[in-house]
């Protein structure tokens, strides 16, 4: 789950972090109250879940809280890579002497936190870990022992030859580090980590994403999520416990099992269709789940056909089955299905779906061909 | 022959008690796995009751079963708030080979788990992953034994019914397997294709391998480096998601293209560079096993 910058900003408060004022407006004319309180020059930033805010129009500097409330109204109601603004952070601006970045992630090969910090800050990172590797400075975390004094000392001299300077980043990232266990993040980024004219080092941007297995344990951060950032259909598929992904073809595809589910959606490509989504109906064969798949397919205009395919190993065919005609019984759509049921129980699944007027074939090939074929 | 496990593995399962534990207990028992005992805090002393009259006792700790029994593997069935507990418990425990089923476990806790794990020198299959099966001698997970069947294949995959889907090609097509093993599709698995590879390579039946990856991570690109440097059997390959948008998480929680690395084209292409000839569909596996094996 995506945290907006003023709520990553507010985690690394908490956690008694340098971080320049802010505060977040859904109008202009809040956002011009705030920037009169604050004075001088200010600047307004979309708050949404994507990058690139700043190239799509999405940060403004403004001399002055009437500009910063013009701002305000070009910003807010903005669309930026499909997402529309609904709020903005502002905050006053700050005299940037120097741009750093720290970064940590869960780094997959030595199984532990990664921080990462480079003294080229406020560019995209994945930029400089491709033009100029040498600039990023990398240190595995043993989880059990946590970010050890020493070790943050040491990559703070990487960002700072100024002791005073260095010493404000060792305690930053010290902080971020605690943010980063303490809200069960998988991503806890500062972009950019900047020092001022006058000597002091604070975050001026920040960007966490929580690990949504970490979610039925934090129900403080779990409370940050904004619903205008979902769509409904993915509301829905969370809800009901299904692993949904949107995509913008015209096959829906109802699988068991994550991997079957994307072999599934290559496959209706490989035979010169476009799926409309990923969904991943897991190992239940609750007829709920089946019917909250349909209903989120369906609800697709653009789709024209709709795909199961189930390789029945521990859920059984014969309950999914029921499923399937439980979903159709419940539900009206006026798109063709296409069924493929293997494995546990299959004749007697074919002979509940034949009873209701559903045929279902064996193979993944035969069934994707033939929806493909059916969505024209 | 078989890797990591065979019919004299002395298995215990944590959760044996819960929905999923019990139902899958009763299936590797009446497949034919030797489990000796069950593990739930609070239930010790208790008998559980397997298929055929078969029963086994249940213990309050691993550390209990293990000194009862001489267990030297398990099988974790319990939810993801208590499952990294469980494989250090297991691991503490002095248990070699760790399976754990369970999906959804906080990436966090996973770090520390894998950590005690490797200081104890203990083997975790897993997190969320169907586990490993020997066709005709044993099962811990729950991979169906219906579909598997004897013969010179080792399969290696990050996935659940995909790997059945493949698996049912290749006995359908008379290509039996020597072990199946399901990795796991967390980002932080403690088994990877390499060390089952590697596994393979030392096992005189296994004549050629399948890998089944998806896109997220670089574990395909490591293994296919590796194949190249060491293994002598043919490898046949599928990577799943070609049509997968960056930046999403498909399902699994490893299944996550970031920034440019991890797409399954650059895993692809890896395999090829590499010797490890990739099958299209799901379908053409068992074909280019058989080629590979000359016909």
């Amino acid at each position: 789950m995506d945290l907006h910058e003023y709520q990553a900003k507010e985690l690394f408060r908490a956690a008694g972090m340098a971080v320049n004022p802010g505060e977040v407006a859904d109008d202009p004319a809040a956002v011009r109250a705030l920037a009169g309180k604050y004075g001088g020059r200010v600047v307004v930033k979309a708050q949404v879940h994507s990058g690139g805010r700043g190239k799509a129009g999405g940060v403004k500097l403004a001399a002055g809280a009437d500009e910063a409330a013009l701002h305000a109204g070009a910003i807010l109601g903005m669309e930026i890579r499909g997402l529309t603004v609904r709020r903005v952070l502002v905050s006053p601006t700050e005299d940037i002497a120097t741009e750093a970045y720290a970064g940590i992630l869960v780094d997959r090969e030595g199984q532990c936190p990664v921080l990462m910090v480079s003294a080229e800050g406020g560019v995209d990172i994945e930029e400089v870990a491709e033009t100029n590797p040498e600039a990023i400075h990398k240190l595995r975390v043993d989880p059990r022992y946590g970010l050890m004094p020493h070790q943050a000392w040491e990559l703070a001299t990487r960002l700072y030859s100024d002791p005073a300077l260095a010493r404000q980043a060792a305690r930053i990232l010290t902080q971020l580090y605690a943010a980063f266990t303490g809200n069960g993040a998988s991503m806890a980024e500062i972009n950019p980590l900047i020092s001022t004219g006058t000597g002091e080092v604070k975050a001026i941007d920040a960007k966490v994403s929580i690990d949504d297995n970490e979610l039925f344990r934090r129900p403080a951060v779990a409370a940050l999520r904004d619903p205008d950032s979902e769509s409904e259909a993915d509301a829905k598929a969370r809800a009901a416990g299904l692993s949904f992904v949107k995509l913008e073809g015209n096959v829906g595809c109802c699988v068991n099992g994550a991997g079957l589910a994307m072999a599934t959606m290559d496959l209706v490509k490989y035979y010169g269709g476009e799926p409309a989504n990923f969904l991943d109906i897991g190992g239940s064969s609750n007829p709920d789940k089946v019917v909250a798949a349909l209903e989120i397919i369906t609800a697709d205009p653009g789709v024209k056909v709709i795909l199961f395919n189930i390789f029945g190993g521990i859920t059984r065919c014969d309950d999914v089955a029921r499923g399937i005609v439980e979903a159709v019984g419940r539900l009206e759509f006026g798109v063709p299905l296409v069924i493929r049921l293997t494995g546990t129980n299959e004749e007697r699944a074919r002979e509940i779906l034949a009873d209701a007027g559903l045929a279902a074939v064996a193979s993944m090939d035969e069934v994707v061909r033939e929806a493909v074929r059916r969505a024209g | 022959m078989s890797i990591y496990v065979d019919g004299t593995t002395r298995v215990i399962v944590q959760g044996i008690t819960g929905r999923d534990g019990s139902f899958h207990t009763r299936q590797m028992m009446a497949y034919g796995t030797r489990v000796v005992a069950g593990v739930t805090p609070g239930k010790g002393g208790r008998r559980f009751d397997g298929p055929d009259g078969m029963e086994v006792p249940v213990h309050d700790t691993v550390a209990d079963a293990v000194a009862e029994t001489g267990a030297n593997a398990s099988v974790i069935y319990v939810p993801p708030a208590f499952a990294a507990g469980a494989i250090m418990e297991a691991a503490d425990a002095g248990v070699g080979f760790i399976v754990c089923v369970t999906e959804g476990i906080p990436v966090l806790d996973m770090t520390r788990a894998h950590a005690l794990a490797r200081d104890r020198g203990c083997r975790v299959l897993g997190p969320n992953c169907p586990g490993i099966i020997c066709p005709d001698k044993t099962t811990l997970g729950i991979i169906p034994g219906s579909i598997v069947t004897r013969g010179p294949v080792g399969l290696i995959s990050r996935s659940g019914t995909l790997t059945y889907e493949a698996v049912h090609h290749l006995t359908r097509d008379g290509l039996g397997q020597t072990t199946c093993v399901g990795i796991g599709g967390d980002p932080l698995i403690g088994t990877s294709f390499v060390d089952c590879l590697a596994a393979f390579a030392e096992d005189p039946e296994t004549e050629a391998a399948v890998m089944i990856g998806e896109i997220g991570g670089t574990a395909e690109q490591e293994a296919a480096a590796w194949v190249s440097a060491n293994l002598d059997i043919p490898v046949v390959g599928f990577i799943a998601g070609r049509t997968a948008p960056p930046g999403t998480r498909m399902g699994h929680a490893g299944a996550i293209i970031s920034g440019s690395s991890g797409t399954a084209a650059e895993k692809t292409r890896a395999f090829e560079d590499n010797g490890i000839r990739v099958a299209k569909r799901p379908a053409e596996i068992a074909a280019l096993v058989r080629e590979s094996l000359g016909g």
